[in-house]
């Protein structure tokens, strides 16, 4: 079975290397699936899991604000932050999670940045999520 | 001539002195190291995003976005990068001299220009020639996140689509080695030139629409443009300060030196007249 070539590049460098047999992510219109010899394709990303399908499994990256570009052989994802399950530190997640709740909470009365805070609650919920697969 | 305990002092105070610049030269050195690492870490990154762009650009699309507008240039945003903190040799005076000198050729008035400064020293100096200041940043980190500088750049990018400025150049101590560091001046917006050339020439789809993608890539590119050059020039800040401090470092050795032999020479010849003072005595008692 062909493979494409994966990688996700981000400012601190480069987080995740490898073929795989299916890059699922999560565009600013939806799910996308791409396999092997997908056509040229640029889209936005949002913060989300990336999922990767190789022979040896399934792996989970937590993405967060970038975009994806397909070339029928390689896929690269950048981003500004990504992570791999192993590196999130959960507590801190939590602990991001439970904060940007709480300013949206207050949001009413205060003057937050709403759309902040709801970056942040997005970030957690997707290291959150991509954690529990360590 | 200076007494003995004159000399002593003298040699005692450099000696601390020397003490001080040579701590600072190797933790600048290990600074240095990391940064370049991090720089070395970065790499990927913008070559990848830049590789993207050009083949955007060179795909020839219709598609317009106010970044890639280019206008008649009113008013003109510089950032620059210095340090923090001082005892780096020439980093941000040559850098201070060169921009002036520029703003000087190309500006007939100060209301044609405005500064986004990073660090507290190019601030100072800045405000001391009354430039107009629209943003400073300081007590950056040595080794600085994407996100210490997301807010300048979305200022920056939002003062150019509102047409508050029409041109943004970034400037930096490029870093050659520790001993070199090149002022250099870098257009970030407009972005109209993308170097190199895309090699494989793909046209591609854009989901969901080449606007909204540009939308969310142009500013990312910009923002790396910006990094980049942070990133190179923390480099250059911790080569210019280990080269000053161990230029001051040798120069305390040889003031050390030179003064040692002042004070040798000194206390041989208190030595030598205190002996001709008891020979000169015992010689008149007798």
């Amino acid at each position: 079975m062909s493979t494409t070539n994966l990688s996700i590049v981000t400012p601190d460098g480069t987080v995740y290397e490898g073929e795989a047999d299916l890059v699922s992510v999560r565009s600013t219109t939806g799910e996308l699936g791409i396999l092997p010899g997908h056509i040229p394709l640029v889209a936005p990303l949002e913060t989300s899991p990336v999922r990767v399908k190789t022979n040896s499994g399934t792996d989970l990256v937590a993405v967060s604000g970038g975009f994806v570009e397909v070339r029928p052989d390689t896929v690269t994802i950048l981003a500004e932050s990504a992570e791999r399950p192993e590196e999130i530190d959960k507590d801190r997640a939590q602990t991001a999670k439970e904060r940007a709740e709480e300013r949206l909470n207050r949001a009413k009365q205060e003057e937050i940045d709403i759309k902040r805070a709801q970056l942040a609650l997005k970030r957690a919920n997707t290291r959150l999520e991509v954690a529990k697969q360590k | 001539m200076a007494s003995l305990r004159d000399i002593k002092n003298r040699i005692n105070s450099v000696k601390k002195t020397k003490q001080i610049t040579k701590a600072m030269q190797m933790v600048s050195a290990s600074k240095l190291n990391r940064a370049q690492r991090h720089s070395q870490a970065y790499e990927p990154y913008t070559r990848k995003i830049k590789e993207v762009v050009a083949s955007i650009a060179a795909s020839k699309t219709d598609a317009t976005h106010p970044m890639l507008e280019e206008r008649p240039v009113q008013k003109t945003a510089y950032i620059m990068i210095f340090s923090d903190q001082g005892l780096a040799g020439g980093y941000n005076a040559s850098l201070f001299r060169s921009f002036m000198q520029t703003v000087e050729e190309r500006h007939s008035s100060k209301e044609e220009y405005g500064v986004i400064v990073i660090g507290r020293i190019g601030r100072d100096l800045l405000k001391r020639k009354d430039i107009t200041i629209f943003d400073e940043v300081t007590g950056l980190s040595d080794q600085p996140s994407f996100e210490d500088i997301k807010n300048i750049t979305r200022l920056a990018v939002d003062m150019y689509k509102d047409q508050a400025i029409d041109e943004l150049n970034i400037w930096y101590n490029h870093f050659v080695n520790p001993i070199q560091q090149d002022v250099t001046e870098k257009k970030i917006l407009p972005l109209t030139d993308f170097a190199e050339e895309d090699q494989s020439n793909q046209s591609y789809e854009y989901e969901p629409s080449e606007e909204a993608v540009l939308e969310q890539l142009l500013p990312q590119y910009a923002e790396s443009l910006i990094y980049g050059a942070l990133l190179d020039a923390k480099a250059s800040e911790f080569g210019a300060r280990m080269t000053a401090m161990s230029s001051a470092t040798d120069n305390a050795t040889g003031i050390i030196d030179e003064q040692t032999i002042v004070y040798n020479r000194a206390r041989q010849a208190a030595v030598t007249q205190e002996i001709t003072e008891i020979v000169g005595g015992a010689a008149a008692l007798e």
